[in-house]
């Protein structure tokens, strides 16, 4: 890589993390690397003789007058065989890897490859395929097991096209050696291998974007049944500290029916990826059984890394969820802070001397988190397959004030907006998705899935679940007025059923084994059987039943536990224990019929 | 280290000094500056350029004037002398002695601000401390390697739980090799003197490092004090195998001397006049908390703060919030009514006790315990609100059950002596005992196991 054609030149001035250098040829976006340790960096703007650049490791001890070195690309990704199941660091630095070789702490100049060249991969050539044909770019070549469960397809690169010349038989093929050629337009001769790089700022290409159709089922409750996100859509979780915006990425990244899953930390916890290192290959993916590491992948920049990379870590995340979306899967890619991400912006537009417009951000702010955002979505591929891109950014607003810049304008851009609310989290009633302030605008295209799939009455059973909500909101708010006693009987009932809708289908533990995933059928059936036993009793005080007598039933403290009795495969014991809670009031109904008929 | 000074300075602004014509001088490099009347002041470059450098002066910038300021660069970044004998000695901001004895001799020096950890060298913390503090272990629990804030605020005592923390935690096994490292800034000689006492008296003394700067010492030093703590802690855990425990306080003086020098250098303020970076600033000193790979020692971090006007979403418990794995948050409310630890567990939060608690760690029915108390208490809390409003008359006769549970609670599970060290055998009986007073169908967060096993009436 550093041949003798790289531009040379040298450091004039350091101030943090930004670098004054004079690089002549230079281009704006170019990767540099600087001083006597090679720390890498990208040239953010250029002025006469002189480029500021971005350097993404500390620039401690680093002098005026050391080298720097321009690398002639911008800032690029490598895509092909080996990303799944690794830990990249947001330069996409393989960190298991310098682990191994530099120990406990992240050394700067470091940078081994991200994809591993001493690895053999199976390939075996796609069979429609045959010299001399026409071939376009995104084109599958030929396929690669990745990991059990994902067949990786080798991609003709996005900016190549042309006739095919050779192509490599079935075979052993280590990531460097060539497996085909395509000659160009131009005449060029184009060798490919199992893997491309591709720069992270700009977005892949594709054929034709499409409309979601589908809903990512994410096995929690209140994100399925009350706001549905489409595979192909975009997202935030926004909330205070401590309110649940992990542990909601963190279920989604387990339990998400997608074929990828990027998980992005973007300046937080070293913890949380331990965490997700840890667990996730001992959890099984619900849909093919096989260990969840097996297709997911992390990005890390914890909050203790250098700023400028936790900035590039995102489009390191977005480039590969976009790769393998070209590959025809659906990926759902998680970004755990968008708002670290912002302030990262922040920190370097501020160390420009750029005019900051709202608490200290720069104007192009919004435009910045529009475009990132845009990259999410649904398209046809250049292979005329169907791939996704599911984009889920959790923002962290100072003091849960979700006025303030970052959460404003992500929630003008994203399509379903899960709020996380403090009260709700001081109570212990997780997720704390608030169910006011929370909105999906994909409600009506995810009913079509689930009244095609599911049952007819979803759409009914869930506005009534979130009247019912609506009046207990209005309800307890005379409660806290005037006391309980001003309330009818049928109004404290709605109290009762509001409540156990809240702890019975809301709530739902992402700790305990069995609740942390409901199937789409468990989902339905527990909101339907806990608006069943609703309606049963709503009749049963028309009929004069006392509310109290309802309350009292131990019915009801069973209701409340069957999302942890009954597992997504235990659909049969629900239907029974259905009957048999229906039955209660049943009796209860006779009995006061009878009563009713009775003369007085 | 060079020998060559510089006359050089061509301005004096807040806490900063630039100096011009200098040779290509390190960034982060560390300065002695000598004013006129000889004393040594200690600086670092935070900016430079083949023109000139900009150093921020630890002490200060007051009385120097530029004629007859002299500067020298010590081409090293900021460093601490480390070996065994840190232990039971008590050092200042730049890692100076402030017992009178003698400096550390050593060959090992590192510099303050480490490289960040790979988070692919770490592992999961997940072992259970004992504070025998209920609202703690019980609900809040703490495992090594944790970073686990006090949110505090002035009056409250927070020192005195801070103390009494590192005089009884330990692990249910084994508590050898258990060090404590003190980093104190900003703090009044009465605070100081309280702890130094604290540590005298438990014993553990000889086993504490103290980093202690005063309300009126130089606030930059400030910055560097935590890092020289760390750095020290980092060797004492992974050069030494042992188990630390750091006790900060207070990093709300911290924040307000990186607020200082951030105006000083004109950065653009976020909120409160507080820099951009503060958020970023914190993460690299509370991430140096963990438990490594095959290293047999862990870090610990109990920071102590006061949130400005007991306001929990001032930038310093907000930004700190959102690194830390939880917070221990004290209540001006409890402390009223006489309640030691004033912990309010409703914002309080450990997130990492998922994994250090249950079967096989503390006991089975810790998990639900843990919820189900918290579950109580948030709906005693709003029936002791409905009560403030109709009066307790008109409540129902389940509504006054919640109240009495609230007080109980408060009573006889949040309080506790200074000298009172439960065992989380007791917290959770203690627990029961309070849950008992509902009937077994009213607790829905604990299993029908745990009720038949622990619940008073089915006993
Ligand atoms: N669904 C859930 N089930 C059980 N516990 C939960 C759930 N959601 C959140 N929690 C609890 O809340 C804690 C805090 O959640 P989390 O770490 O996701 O917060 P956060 O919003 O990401 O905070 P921060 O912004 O500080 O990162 C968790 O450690 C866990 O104890
Ligand atoms: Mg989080």
């Amino acid at each position: 890589m550093n041949t003798t054609s790289n531009k040379k030149g040298k450091i004039k001035d350091i101030n943090g993390p930004i670098v004054t250098i004079e690089l002549p040829g230079v281009q704006n976006g170019e990767q540099v690397r600087i001083g006597s340790l090679g720390l890498y960096g990208e040239v953010i703007s250029l002025e006469g003789n002189e480029a500021l650049a971005q350097i993404y490791e500390s620039t401690e001890m680093v002098r005026p007058g050391e080298p720097v070195e321009g690398l002639g690309h911008p800032l690029s990704v490598e895509l092909g065989p080996g990303l799944i199941g690794g830990i990249f660091d947001g330069v996409q630095r393989p960190l298991e890897a310098m682990f191994l070789k530099a120990g406990d702490q992240i050394p700067r100049g470091l940078s081994p490859l991200p994809l591993d060249r001493d690895k053999v991969w199976h390939f075996v050539p796609s069979e429609n395929l045959e010299p001399n044909m026409p071939i376009i770019n995104g084109a599958v070549l030929g396929r690669v097991q990745e990991t059990e469960t994902v067949e990786h397809r080798i991609l003709v690169p996005p900016n190549i096209s042309g006739q095919l010349i050779e192509l490599a038989p079935e075979g052993d093929y280590h990531l460097e050696e060539s497996i085909g050629q395509v000659r160009d337009q131009q005449g060029e001769i184009h060798h490919l291998k199992l893997y491309h790089r591709w720069p992270v700022r700009r977005p892949r290409p594709y054929q034709s974007r499409d409309n979601g159709v589908e809903p990512l089922i994410t096995g929690q409750r209140i994100l399925d049944t009350f706001f549905p996100l489409l595979k192909g859509s975009k997202c935030a979780v926004p909330g205070p500290f401590g309110a649940g915006k992990t542990v909601v990425q963190h279920q989604v990244a387990r339990w998400a029916n997608a074929d990828i899953v990027i998980y992005v930390g973007c300046g937080e916890r070293g913890n949380e990826l331990v965490d997700v290192l840890d667990s996730f290959p001992k959890l099984k993916d619900p849909y093919t059984g096989r260990p969840l590491m097996d297709r997911t992948l992390l990005i890390a920049n914890t909050s203790n890394m250098p700023v400028v990379a936790r900035e590039a870590s995102i489009y390191v995340g977005i480039t590969i969820a976009e790769y393998y979306r070209d590959q025809g899967y659906d990926v759902v890619m998680l970004a755990d802070s968008t708002s670290r991400w912002a302030e990262a912006l922040r920190e370097v537009s501020g160390r420009l001397g750029q005019m900051p417009v709202e608490e200290g951000y720069p104007a192009y702010l919004a435009s910045r988190l529009a475009a990132f955002y845009e990259r999410a979505g649904r398209v046809d591929t250049m292979d005329s397959g169907k791939g996704s891109v599911t984009l889920i950014g959790a923002v962290s607003p100072p003091g849960g004030d979700f006025s303030e810049p970052v959460t404003s304008h992500t929630k003008e851009i994203i399509q379903t907006f899960w709020a996380l609310s403090k009260e709700l989290a001081d109570a212990r009633h997780y997720p704390a998705i608030d169910w006011v302030d929370s909105f999906s605008a994909d409600v009506s295209t995810a009913a079509e899935w689930w009244h095609e799939n599911i049952d007819r009455e979803w759409e009914k059973r869930r506005s009534q679940a979130l009247g019912m909500l609506a009046r207990d909101a209005e309800l307890s708010r005379i409660v806290n007025l005037v006391g309980p006693e001003a309330l009818s009987s049928a109004q404290r009932w709605v109290l009762e059923g509001a409540a156990l809708i809240k702890e019975g289908v809301l709530q739902q533990s992402a700790l305990d084994p069995v609740d942390t995933f409901s199937s789409p059928e468990k989902q339905f059936m527990l909101l339907d059987l806990i608006l069943s036993v609703y309606d049963a009793g709503a009749d049963l005080i028309e009929l004069g039943v006392p509310v109290q007598e309802l309350s009292e039933m131990s019915v009801l403290a069973r209701l409340r536990r069957c999302k942890e009795l009954y597992d997504s495969n235990q659909t049969d014991q629900l239907k029974a224990f259905r009957e048999e809670a229906l039955n209660d009031f049943k009796e209860i109904h006779s009995e006061y019929a009878q009563r009713g008929e009775q003369p007085a | 280290m060079s020998a060559k000074e510089y006359r050089t300075a061509s301005s004096a602004r807040g806490g900063l000094l630039t100096v011009a014509n200098v040779p290509n001088i390190a960034f982060g490099d560390r300065v002695h500056i000598r004013d006129q009347q000889g004393n040594t002041r200690n600086g670092q470059v935070i900016r430079s350029s083949d023109e000139e450098v900009l150093i921020q002066v630890f002490e200060g910038t007051s009385e120097l004037d530029l004629e007859s300021t002299w500067v020298r660069f010590l081409d090293e970044p900021v460093e601490i002398a480390l070996s065994p004998e840190i232990l039971g000695r008590i050092f200042n901001g730049l890692g100076e002695p402030r017992d009178y004895r003698p400096p550390i001799v050593s060959s090992l020096r590192r510099s303050i601000s480490a490289a960040a950890f790979n988070p692919a060298a770490r592992t999961y913390p997940k072992e259970f401390i004992q504070t025998g503090i209920s609202t703690i272990d019980g609900l809040n629990s703490l495992v090594r390697g944790q970073k686990l804030p006090i949110f505090s605020a002035s009056g409250l005592p927070h020192n005195r739980l801070a103390a009494q923390i590192v005089r009884q935690a330990k692990l249910p096994d084994d508590d050898s090799r258990f060090s404590v490292v003190f980093a104190a800034m900003g703090v009044s000689y009465a605070d100081a003197r309280f702890f130094q006492e604290e540590f005298a008296s438990s014993g553990v003394l000889g086993n504490v490092v103290m980093f202690v700067n005063m309300a009126d010492d130089p606030p930059v030093e400030r910055l560097t004090l935590p890092r020289m703590a760390l750095t020290a802690a980092e060797y004492l855990a992974f050069d030494l195998d042992r188990h630390v425990l750091v006790v900060m306080t207070d990093m709300t003086h911290y924040a307000e001397a990186l607020r200082e020098v951030a105006t000083a250098k004109g950065d653009v303020p976020a909120r409160k006049g507080y820099p951009g970076y503060l958020y970023s600033d914190l993460a690299e000193i509370y991430e140096r908390s963990g438990r490594i790979k095959d290293r047999h020692g862990s870090i610990t971090l109990v920071p102590v703060l006061s949130m400005p006007s007991d306001d929990i979403t001032h930038p310093i418990p907000d930004l700190t919030g959102y690194i830390t794995e939880g917070q221990i948050v004290l209540s001006r409310e409890l402390h009223n009514q006489g309640i030691y630890p004033p912990v309010h567990i409703s914002p309080s939060l450990s997130r990492l006790m998922k994994d250090g608690i249950g079967k096989d760690f503390t006991r089975e029915d810790h998990p639900h315990v843990s919820n189900q108390l918290y579950a109580l208490y948030a709906r005693a809390l709003e029936t002791r609100n409905l009560a403030s409003i109709i009066g307790a008359d008109e409540l129902s006769t389940r509504d006054r059950r919640y109240l009495e549970f609230a007080d109980a609670f408060e009573s006889r599970f949040v309080r506790q002596s200074e000298d009172e060290d439960r065992s989380i055998e007791e917290t959770l009986n203690l627990a029961w005992d309070l849950l008992s007073t509902f009937p077994p169908q009213a607790l829905t967060r604990v299993n029908e196991t745990e009720i038949a096993k622990y619940h008073r009436q089915s006993v």
